[in-house]
């Protein structure tokens, strides 16, 4: 059985998702996740399926899963990089992917674990300063 | 009944674990990219496909898939048909009904691949075990 990875960056667990997980590869992340939020004290966790051509019933549930645990263990989850074909077939599919955060890339996934810590905690949290992004996103 | 002419020699998988689900997943992604489905058909195909597969495998004790291309003389599509020789489908109406579930999952398998597909046939009962044909066309 394959094993996805987890990579610790600062406060956060990025989980890139490279494979076509088996229901059993997916189980184990789930597992391995919960295990490393704990050990690490981590607060953030992006999940990255970039690289999924599909999300069916079971994957998007275990997604559903990790954000109930990781808020159970104090962390944040954002899911990143969902195909827009992806997207139109889970809503097709009926999967709502209740309580999942989701960000467009891994960077403003980032910027939402920050700006989510940082309404919760009690204290004032001085935001990197994210003003005037330059670039046109071609909206019109 | 489903209409359409057989191209080409189906292609089989046999589903007997986890690891077969993602062959299913693969071999039916191949067949939709070959026939000329657009990308979102594709997802959608597989997903369904990812959807009934695991069911086969974990309602139906396991079974085998086949992927064909057919054509309609207007379209070309791709049908895939799941068998299993378990216990069948006793009450279909509600297998069939979003939420329902005795597998311990979201209950979307079943009713969330029949949206996603063109033709969805299903064959079941008590002791006959399920074939279940579906076929995506391409637009």
């Amino acid at each position: 059985m394959e094993r996805v990875p987890i990579l610790k960056i600062g406060d956060i667990l990025l989980v890139s998702i490279q494979v076509d997980m088996s229901d059993q590869t997916a189980l184990q992340l789930q597992e391995d996740l919960a295990e490393r939020i704990v050990a690490t004290g981590c607060h953030g966790v992006i999940i990255d399926i970039t690289a999924l051509d599909i999300v069916d019933s079971f994957v998007g549930r275990m997604l559903s899963t990790i954000a109930s645990i990781s808020k159970v263990l104090d962390a944040e989850t954002v899911v990143v990089g969902m195909r827009p074909a992806v997207a139109i077939t889970l809503v097709e599919l009926g999967l709502s992917l209740n309580g999942i955060r989701t960000a467009l890339n891994v960077e403003r996934g980032m910027e939402l674990v920050a700006a989510a810590r940082a309404d919760e905690s009690p204290y004032d949290h001085e935001l990197a300063d994210e003003s005037d992004e330059a670039e046109t996103t071609g909206s019109p | 009944m489903t209409a359409g002419v057989d191209l080409g020699q189906p292609r089989t998988q046999a589903i007997r674990s986890d690891e077969d689900v993602v062959r299913v997943r693969q071999l039916v992604r191949t067949v939709a990219v070959a026939a000329k489905l657009s990308l979102v058909d594709q997802t959608k195909l597989v997903t369904a496909a990812s959807e009934l597969a695991r069911n086969t495998l974990v309602y139906g004790g396991g079974g085998a898939v086949e992927v064909t291309t057919v054509d309609n003389g207007l379209r070309r599509g791709v049908r895939i048909l799941f068998a299993d020789s378990g216990p069948g489908i006793a009450d279909l109406d509600l297998a069939l009904t979003d939420g329902y579930t005795t597998g311990g999952g979201l209950g979307l398998g079943l009713s969330g691949a029949r949206r996603l597909v063109d033709e969805f046939d299903i064959d079941t009962g008590v002791g006959k075990g399920t074939r279940i044909t579906v076929t995506k066309w391409a637009r």
